[in-house]
């Protein structure tokens, strides 16, 4: 007879060691993620879309479904999407329709929802991510499809016990989202995590959506199964959905708490895909756990059928080229651009590009003047982008405009002032408005002529045998005394320079 | 004057309204005066608006004395079926469901009325949704046939047919979504037309099956309903199926009569089920045709047959769907939700007492139960079976067989109508098998019921137009209908055709007993 290593109670190492060795199984990803976009009118009628507005206030009987009133396409919805799609290089198709996804739920005044069922405007896209600490390898993530669909509206629930009231706000009804799903393409929190956000990034730099999670403007979906190896082969859990997840790191720290307990669940039950129907969990964030959500009645059957209301979409050639010669640079071609360009690291581009697109532009005009890439990289990651954050202010507001960092910069070329007095004259540049010649001027800072320099060095270097004795015995470092020395009798000394000095006439003597 | 008012024709009281003849106040005051002698007879009506219609005339005939440039309907009277909102007026659709539903705004189509200063004189009877083919589903009322007030008068736009027919309106509006303008019109003798699908703006008509529902004009006379299609007929940005297309002037063309007209007598059509009578009328109209110079083709439309199944299918699919938004939180009738968390309770209760506790947990929350019973005691019988009907054909499992397989069919009996109109202009035809038969008859048969449909409902599925006026009269002394159906948007042809007929016949000139 056969022993069963998996059998609770038997010495499997899979029960005994799940925790001391490499993790035996691989976390399989998905995401389907919703993003309300940044039109001013509905995707079916004409009300505005902004919001924060009272309950209500933004409806008409269209898009609250009045007995009578029919959608009309909102071009401009369908244009965004159309552009997102293109940029996560997805097939478009020619011709696509409109179809109803039928449930009842006091959000959704029509009784259905306009969605896209077997016709999508778009499938089969990719989005590249790579992390700048190479964590993982740069991989290309799949998108299955993304279509465009009309937001329900919001339910709002009292909850108290026998007086139940719930309230419905419809502002939101008919918003244009475009529901875009991956392929389970991401085997680690942290791939799924840098999925989000590159899209987020990507969606951003287009301009098709403000994708602020808390206002609701972009929500995420996950399904999460592992792949356990066992002496059988590889075996597939239960997928699970997990809803309710309000922030990147929530979607991160969810999938590594769900990874874990699918392994744990797997240990317990040996449930395999298949075995059990697919369960939905949200997310507790206080918690840091998921918990079961209440089974929907039945498997729902949303009893798709293309809405005789809509007339179906073509698509030209002419089109989809028109979008893609107007497209913004996405963020991928933005870092390949300023890394072969200025010469500077994917690590360092990426927080440029991460910044967004205004600080780019202020990056880009920085590094063309000065000429020096890195250099401008270092000062805008640096201080202006910790500025930025210490004034909480965008690029824009930034008064230190790139010219005028630029005289800073090329000072510091010129070699009339290190990086530490430099920082200090950045610092009063930003708090007087002054330009970097006045504010050095003030406080005294030019260029020390060559030959003051090397007469200080001389005069140094004769009052200080040993330390001369030491650097000729090959201990270059003691030189900073001698730099220390200089700078107190003139601050202006450049350290930098002054050392070459110093090892020069050493070595000389 | 010579004649009732009540008994000419719309363009005629035009004319009289024109050149100050009459007053649109007298002209209203007589349709008025007719309704209110008669229906309490044959209840066309589900609202009559006497004061708003003479205060609207008194306005016209005020804008007339001024020498105001006035709309193209200035000062007509107007009936509307109960289907298309009007705002801040009560829109019921014949049904317990929007019993007090009161839209916010305007029916493309009765915004087009009113800046044409149509005088809306009430809302029309139907079945219930536009449910139905006698006007029997109707919610409130039973509508009798003018003609015989023991007869149906066909459906779903029954009200609007029969107030024509007996003299309350000399225009009214009505849908047709498989044969309810051209069913009631042929069954009350009068003129109906059925546009093409896409020709008049659905937008603010309470969709029943929204690919086959289209707005058309009901009227004594082609040229009759040539003047109202004119004032309805148009692109709308609001209906996405509107079609942009320029609407033609009806009016202006209607009187020529077609050269070398090519009239297809569709094979299937003279066959079994079809009254002896009913053939005989048609034939003879034929006829008319012949001696007007026009050539008989025979045609086929094989999947003709299919086409009552087909519909069952569509319809009640869309249908099931649209009506989906009366479920008592927004739309449509509530229950009483005290009384019904009371019995919710009440049933909990008892199956926990009983030991049932599965049961008990697997009751109805309260939403799902406020769904249920609205809509239970919300929509009448018919509307139920549909919702059914459709709910079922578009479910997991039976998708492909029953909608997808429906669309297939629906697209065949397109492409009959196609090849048919290679060789012919137009097709004549019967709008039944029968003339109307009695109330109360069919209400148990749904299927027999349905079969009512036979020769309207491929015009639907097609989305092509049809016409139907009078063409004899029944032993029972009942009107018998022709039905005449052309290519898209030929609605020109359409009337046209239909005139040369009424000019060389007298049959669209008689009138019901009940009209002085």
């Amino acid at each position: 007879m056969l022993l069963d290593p998996f059998r609770p109670g038997s010495a499997g190492r899979y029960l005994d060691e799940p925790q001391t060795v490499t993790a035996p199984y691989t976390i399989v990803i998905g995401l389907e993620v919703h993003v309300q976009l940044q039109t001013r009118t509905k995707l079916f009628c004409r009300c505005s879309t902004k919001f924060g507005a009272p309950p209500n206030t933004q409806t008409c009987p269209v898009c609250i479904g009045m007995p009578g009133t029919l959608p009309v396409m909102n071009r401009h919805a369908f244009e965004l999407a159309l552009e997102t799609a293109i940029a996560l290089d997805c097939q478009i198709a020619e011709f696509t329709k409109w179809d109803r996804k039928q449930y009842y739920y006091p959000d959704l005044p029509k009784g259905y929802q306009i969605s896209q069922y077997d016709l999508p405007f778009s499938h089969d896209g990719h989005l590249q991510i790579s992390d700048p600490k190479d964590r993982f390898e740069t991989k290309k993530i799949g998108i299955i499809r993304a279509h465009l669909e009309e937001d329900a509206g919001k339910s709002m629930h009292d909850e108290v016990a026998g007086q139940a009231d719930s309230k419905i706000d419809l502002n939101r009804t008919g918003t244009p989202l475009l529901e875009i799903v991956s392929q389970p393409d991401m085997r680690s929190p942290l791939e799924a995590k840098a999925y989000l956000t590159e899209l987020k990034l990507l969606l951003t730099y287009l301009g098709v959506s403000d994708c602020n999670m808390q206002e609701g403007s972009l929500r995420v979906d996950a399904n999460i199964n592992l792949h356990i190896d066992t002496p059988e082969g590889k075996i597939a859990t239960p997928i699970v959905e997990v809803k309710n997840m309000n922030s990147f790191r929530a979607v991160e720290r969810a999938m590594e708490y769900e990874a874990e307990r699918h392994y744990q669940v797997w240990l317990e039950t040996r449930q395999r895909l298949g075995d059990v129907p697919k369960q939905t969990r949200g997310w507790d964030d206080a918690a840091e756990v998921t918990r079961g959500q209440r089974h929907k009645e039945e498997s729902s059957d949303y009893r798709y059928f293309p809405d005789p209301d809509l007339v179906p979409v073509r698509v030209t050639r002419e089109q989809i080229d028109a979008i893609r010669a107007n497209m913004a640079e996405s963020p991928a071609e933005l870092r390949n651009r300023l890394e072969s360009t200025f010469g500077i690291k994917p690590y360092d581009s990426d927080v440029i590009v991460s910044a967004g697109r205004a600080l780019v532009d202020y990056y880009v005009e920085l590094a063309e003047i000065t000429g020096d890439g890195k250099l401008a990289s270092n000062w805008v990651q640096q201080d202006v982008m910790r500025t930025l954050n210490e004034q909480k202010i965008d690029v824009d507001q930034f008064a230190l405009r790139p010219k005028m960092l630029h005289e800073l910069l090329a000072a510091i070329q010129q070699g009339q002032l290190d990086t530490s007095r430099a920082r200090e004259v950045f610092i009063e540049m930003v708090a007087s408005g002054r330009s970097a010649a006045d504010v050095m001027k003030a406080q005294g800072i030019e260029k020390v002529d060559e030959s003051e320099l090397i007469a200080l060095c001389e005069e140094l270097i004769a009052a200080n045998p040993k330390i001369v004795d030491d650097i000729k015995s090959g201990k270059q470092q003691a030189a900073g005394n001698l730099i220390g020395q200089a700078k107190k009798k003139n601050p202006n000394v450049h350290p930098g320079r002054f050392r070459e000095l110093v090892l020069e006439l050493v070595a000389r003597m | 004057m010579t004649m009732s008012l009540v008994r000419q024709t719309a363009t005629e009281l035009l004319a009289l309204l024109t050149t100050g003849k009459v007053t649109s106040t007298e002209l209203t005051q007589a349709f008025l005066n007719q309704i209110d002698a008669h229906e309490g007879q044959v209840n066309a009506f589900l609202r009559v608006d006497a004061q708003g219609a003479l205060a609207h005339a008194a306005d016209i005939d005020g804008r007339r004395r001024a020498g105001q440039t006035l709309g193209r309907l200035a000062g007509l009277p107007v009936a509307i079926k109960d289907l298309l909102c009007t705002a801040g007026e009560t829109t019921t659709c014949a049904s317990r469901m929007l019993e007090h539903f009161k839209p916010p705004y305007d029916a493309t189509v009765i915004a087009r009325l009113k800046a044409a200063d149509a005088v809306l004189i009430g809302k029309t009877n139907m079945d219930e949704f536009a449910m139905g083919g006698s006007t029997e589903n109707s919610a409130f009322k039973t509508t009798a046939n003018p003609w015989d007030l023991s007869r149906i008068p066909g459906g779903s736009s029954g009200g609007a047919a029969a107030c024509v027919a007996a003299g309350m309106a000399p225009l009214s509006v009505g849908s047709d979504t498989g044969g309810s303008i051209r069913q009631p019109a042929g069954l009350c003798g009068v003129t109906g037309l059925k546009p093409t699908y896409g020709r008049v703006s659905r937008y603010g008509l309470v969709a029943f099956a929204s690919s086959l529902d289209q707005i058309g004009p009901l009227a004594r006379t082609a040229e009759d309903a040539a003047l109202l299609l004119e004032v309805l007929a148009g692109h709308d940005p609001l209906d996405s199926t509107s079609v942009d297309l320029p609407a033609s002037h009806y009016t202006e063309t209607v009187r020529l009569p077609l050269k070398d007209l090519k009239i297809g007598l569709v094979r299937e059509h003279f066959g079994e089920g079809l009254d002896a009578e009913v053939e005989t009328a048609v034939r003879e109209a034929v006829k008319v045709y012949e001696s007007l110079g026009a050539k008989v083709v025979d045609v086929s439309l094989p999947h003709g047959k299919y086409g009552v199944a087909t519909y069952y299918i569509i319809a009640p699919s869309e249908a099931s769907s649209n009506l989906a938004r009366y479920d008592g939180v927004h739309y449509g009738h509530r229950t009483d939700e005290r009384q019904l968390v009371t019995a919710l309770d009440a049933e909990r209760d008892a199956l926990v007492k009983a030991g049932k506790h599965a049961e008990a947990d697997a009751l109805d929350n309260p939403l799902v139960r406020l769904y249920r019973t609205s809509r239970a005691e919300g929509f009448g019988p018919e509307v139920k079976r549909r919702i059914m009907l459709g709910t079922y054909a578009l479910s997991a499992g039976y998708y492909d067989a029953y909608y997808l397989k429906a669309l297939k069919v629906r697209r065949l009996i397109r492409q009959d109508y196609d090849r048919a109109f290679e060789q012919v202009d137009v097709i004549a035809g019967p709008v039944t098998t029968t003339t109307a038969f009695k109330l109360g008859d069919k209400v148990d048969d749904p299927l027999a019921m349905y079969l009512v449909d036979l020769y309207t409902v491929s015009a639907n599925l097609a989305g092509i137009g049809g016409l139907a006026m009078p063409c004899g009269f029944g032993s029972d002394g009942l009107p018998i209908g022709l039905q005449l159906q052309a290519p898209p948007f030929e609605e020109e042809r359409l009337l046209r055709a239909a005139h040369m007929f009424q000019h060389a016949t007298d049959w669209h000139q008689r009138y019901a007993p009940l009209v002085p």
